[in-house]
């Protein structure tokens, strides 16, 4: 199962960079996105994996995953959104007041 | 702040005639010897702390500051025009003298070093005080760029210092000349200290920023240039004398440059036209002076250089002082112009005729004291294999000195009185001749009873400076014997040969045509900026994506070469059970992402795709034992993809085309990056981590520590709660920001079209009417139980906030609005608030910020329930999280109704 999750940390980077090279605001704000994705899955992963073992403690587990990197990730998920959320109001920002959408001057066309 | 001109003289006089009574009561200590200190930890574990002492050498330079500081205030009171921002004046001056205080008075030198740049940035402000002249601000900015180069030198020459003596305390280091000397770093260190000292004492070849800062105000130049700023470097040479002084390397390197500064500044100083250019020059040669004395090594030179401070100081700061007297009441600084105020100004005469003959080193003034014993000491050493080079150079550079010091009172005080000065010179009131007068009595005073006057003073900061006992001796008169005396009189002779002669050596000096430095550093600066534009020009551009680009291949090429020339092999770690669920689970994530790189110009398909993306992604957490994280990325997703859909009412639908060239580029890279981020996370996953993880701490701690069950949930309100803290804090800030922006947007744009009348389904709205309540009672259900099942703040606040937003997308902005009167961002700051007090209760307890407290209370009709201070917090996230998220989604909104 290593092997799945590695495989879709990469496919979620190349994704998540592609669409951050592209010339227009709203698929950089997506690859950006992407990107958190396989960040915070990466990070995640820093855990190791461990189906079945959630970190409540109670008498039956039979053990625990490691809580540490949980935690790191679950406020790493909403600053994630408080940073799309932020890229948003400014392409939009940039949209209305120069009429493109276009991230670089030289690749405003309209 | 717009105080009135008495008011903030009143403010600073005071705080510093305060500081100087303080030091006052502490001097018959010191006097007798003693070292008093003071200490505080600030960062222990770099060896920075807080140290005071005050010792005799402390004592001398904290009186010269804090006493010239008083006079100067005073005078500056009267000095400056009422167009002058007074208040901000004192300011700086205040921040200035603190720094220096805290410079000579340090005992510990990383400490020292930090009150070093603040004299270096608070004197910027001073010299560049008139900002509206150029000179000024050329001048602030020199000696910005000379002196903070210095500073940084001197921190690097601190930090070899402190890690042969093993420590940063002076006290200790003092104790250390031994091994400081023999260790093999003593040449850096000694090179990168007196970098720093001659930077700012102006020392060859470092002296050309002090002429450019006589642009600022004269109180300035007076303060700065007489005791405090250029004797900063003169002071730490002195204070570290005993520990670097004595070796060849100390001699030849501190009496050569001073030797040279020495001979330099006079004979550039006699040919000034500008009474504060001269002054300046001047006051480069004396510093040269005491650098010499002080790189000879011996007690009885040491002690000529701390005596000629105290001499310096006073008639300089006089001299200055009456120079800014002359131009404030003559109306110009320009010696061809001036000529015969003898009669006009006759008391000023007569204070600056003193100090300047004080200057010149004619008995029975102080100067003439402190020059003798510099004569006597250079007819004692040998330098550059000869027994009298150093004795002939010094009687000239002497002679030169006398020489400016009588062009000074001839051309300014002396001849015939003119009719044109630029306004009609009188001696001024009070308030700007009291500061010089009271000067040149010192100087006087000091002349006649050196011992009576000076002799404890110099005898506590001799001993101090040197660490060890001293003999001082100081005299007037010492026999006709002495070569001292002819040698005095002599360069006397000489003075007023150079006078006479003037016309002559002023033809020598144009032959001579000595390298303008000013010209010199602008053309480095100038150099430098060039240098640093075409960097920028090649690492940036305009285009953002380019340079995006150029990151991510630097960081594949990194990556690259970091693989190739290291060795690795297979991970060792079991590897889990392949099953079903989970590769249905990663199509599910793979088959979205692949189309949305595929389809992306659809913006809305995009949007979607990557939406199922993230749900996928959300119950792969639940599956990889990870409830929490499913939980939070499933309402954060449903939250975005809300966020973008109102932002793509405003933006373009579809994306234009692209040129095949620049897709077949980027996915290249793309690539790379992902092949490169899957081999990184398949090692990391299939290796056990090098050194056990600090969970183990955290799970057995969970319940007995924190009182909860969930342990990521205890790790982000009590274990880590200041991390929490601070993310909560960045988020609110992300809404503040999207909030200011989107204020001024909302009011630029008109709308385009009116919202349509009737684009909200009935149905829906009553099914969002019905959904809000059972909406929120989920969310106050996770917030309950996040202490010991998945839930908690982060998760109930997106709840919460996706209830209420989707009665917005059902009934439109305005009902929604209108009837949710809830002013989002006072809730975030309420969050932010109860978090911070909940941080702040432990206090009370004795305990740090953000130590948590729990137990168990019973009601009579309930069960035994559980009470912990974390909760609380996590109240606060709740807050400050749907506050936040509202306030984005609010601010996007108002925006898109005008537009849409």
């Amino acid at each position: 199962m290593e092997a799945l999750v590695a495989t879709a940390i990469g496919l979620l980077t190349a994704s998540g960079v592609y669409l951050a090279l592209r010339p227009r605001s709203f698929e950089v704000i997506l690859g950006m996105s992407l990107m958190s994705y396989a960040v915070n899955l990466f990070l995640f992963a820093t855990g190791r994996l461990a189906p079945g073992l959630p970190p409540i403690i109670s008498s039956t587990a039979t053990g625990y995953t490691d809580p540490l990197p949980q935690a790191l990730v679950l406020t790493a998920i909403v600053i994630s959104f408080g940073m799309t959320a932020v890229l948003v109001m400014l392409a939009v920002g940039a949209y209305l007041q120069s009429g493109s959408d276009a991230v670089d001057p030289e690749d405003r066309q309209e | 702040m717009r105080a009135g001109r008495g008011a903030s003289a009143w403010a600073a006089g005071l705080t510093t005639a305060a500081a100087l009574a303080g030091v006052m009561t502490m001097a018959p200590a010191v006097l007798r010897g003693e070292v008093l200190a003071q200490r505080l930890d600030w960062l222990p574990l770099l060896g920075l702390s807080f140290s005071l002492r005050l010792d005799g050498l402390g004592l001398l330079f904290a009186g010269l500051i804090l006493g010239i500081g008083l006079l100067v205030i005073i005078y500056a009171r009267f000095y400056l025009s009422a167009r002058d921002p007074m208040g901000r004046f004192f300011t700086f001056l205040l921040l200035f003298q603190g720094s220096m205080l805290g410079i000579v008075l340090s005992d510990n030198i990383l400490l020292l070093a930090v009150f070093w740049e603040l004299t270096s940035l608070s004197s910027f402000l001073l010299i560049g005080f008139w900002s509206h002249l150029p000179a000024g601000r050329q001048g602030a900015r020199m000696a910005l760029a000379v002196t903070g180069a210095g500073g940084l030198a001197l921190l690097g020459g601190f930090l070899l210092l402190g890690r042969i003596a093993g420590s940063f305390e002076l006290s200790v280091i003092l104790t250390k000349a031994a091994e400081v000397q023999a260790s093999p770093l003593y040449l850096p260190c000694l090179i990168l200290i007196l970098l720093g000292a001659f930077t700012k004492s102006a020392q060859f070849p470092f002296q050309f920023w002090l002429p450019q800062a006589m642009a600022a105000p004269t109180p300035v130049s007076a303060y700065l240039h007489s005791a405090t700023m250029v004797k900063a470097g003169i002071f730490l040479m002195a204070r570290l004398w005993p520990v670097l002084a004595g070796t060849p390397e100390w001699f030849a390197i501190v009496t050569t440059t001073g030797l040279i500064t020495m001979l330099l500044g006079a004979w550039v100083a006699l040919f000034k036209d500008d009474l504060k250019a001269m002054l300046a020059y001047s006051t480069v040669s004396h510093l040269g002076l005491i650098t010499l004395l002080l790189g000879l090594g011996t007690k009885a030179a040491l002690l000529a250089a701390v005596f000629h401070i105290l001499n310096h100081a006073s008639f300089k700061a006089a001299l200055f002082l009456s120079a800014g007297i002359v131009d404030h009441e003559a109306g110009t600084r320009k010696i061809p112009r001036l000529g015969g105020l003898a009669r006009l100004m006759p008391l000023t005469f007569v204070v600056a005729t003193l100090a300047a003959l004080a200057m010149a080193g004619l008995p029975p003034l102080n100067g003439f004291l402190s020059k003798e014993m510099l004569l006597e000491e250079a007819a004692q050493t040998t330098f550059a294999g000869s027994e009298w080079v150093l004795a002939v150079l010094v009687t000239l550079g002497a002679a030169v000195s006398a020489g400016y010091s009588f062009r000074l009172i001839g051309a300014v005080f002396l001849g015939p009185v003119r009719q044109d000065y630029p306004s009609k010179p009188h001696d001024p009131g009070l308030g700007m001749s009291g500061p010089v007068l009271l000067l040149v009595a010192l100087v006087l005073a000091i002349g006649l009873a050196p011992m009576l006057v000076a002799g404890g003073l110099m005898q506590a900061a001799v001993q101090a400076s040197a660490g060890g006992p001293v003999e001082v001796y100081i005299k007037l008169w010492h026999g006709l014997q002495t070569p001292a005396l002819w040698m005095s009189v002599a360069a006397i002779g000489g003075g007023l040969l150079c006078v006479g002669a003037l016309p002559r050596l002023q033809a020598i000096d144009r032959t001579l045509s000595l390298p303008e430095a000013k010209v010199i550093f602008d053309r480095t600066i100038a150099a430098l900026t060039q240098a640093a534009r075409a960097v920028t020009r090649i690492t940036s551009d305009t285009a953002l994506s380019r340079a995006v680009l150029l990151i991510l291949a630097t960081f594949a090429v990194l990556a690259a070469v970091a693989f190739a020339t290291g060795t690795h092999t297979a991970g060792t770690r079991p590897s889990t059970r392949l099953e079903l669920a989970p590769a249905v689970l990663w199509l599910g994530v793979a088959l979205p992402t692949i189309a949305v790189t595929l389809m992306y110009r659809d913006r809305l398909l995009a949007l979607i795709l990557m939406g199922g993306v993230g749900l996928m992604i959300s119950v792969g957490f639940a599956y990889l034992a990870a409830p929490d994280l499913a939980l939070t990325q499933i309402s954060v997703e449903v939250v975005t993809v809300l966020l973008l859909l109102l932002a793509l009412n405003i933006l373009p639908k579809t994306a234009p085309p692209e040129p095949a060239a620049r897709r077949w580029r980027d996915a290249g890279l793309a690539g790379v990056a992902g092949l490169g981020m899957a081999a990184l996370a398949y090692a990391l996953l299939t290796r056990n981590a090098a050194f056990d993880p600090i969970s183990a701490f955290h799970l057995a701690q969970s319940k007995p520590g924190a009182g909860g069950n969930n342990a990521v949930n205890t790790i982000i309100v009590d274990f880590r709660a200041f991390d929490t803290y601070g993310e909560i804090i960045v988020l609110g800030i992300a809404a503040l920001v999207i909030a200011a922006v989107g204020y001024p947007l909302r009011r630029s744009i008109k709308p385009i079209a009116p919202a349509s009348a009737d684009a909200h389904p009935v149905i829906f709205g009553v099914a969002a009417r019905l959904l809000l309540p059972i909406a929120m009672m989920v969310g106050v259900y996770l917030f309950l139980r996040g202490h010991n099942l998945p839930g908690g703040g982060f998760v109930a606040g997106l709840v919460f906030a996706i209830a209420m937003m989707l009665q917005y997308l059902a009934e439109g902005e305005e009902r929604t609005f209108a009837r949710q009167r809830v002013p989002y961002l006072a809730l975030m700051g309420a969050g932010v608030v109860i978090a911070t007090a909940t941080g702040m209760a432990a206090w009370a307890f004795g305990k740090p910020y953000l130590t948590s407290w729990f137990g168990y209370v019973t009601l009579p009709p309930l069960d035994k329930f559980e009470l912990a201070t974390a909760s609380l917090f996590d109240l606060g996230v709740f807050l400050c999280v749907l506050g936040s998220v509202l306030a984005m989604l609010h601010a996007l909104s108002r925006i898109t109704k005008r537009v849409g």
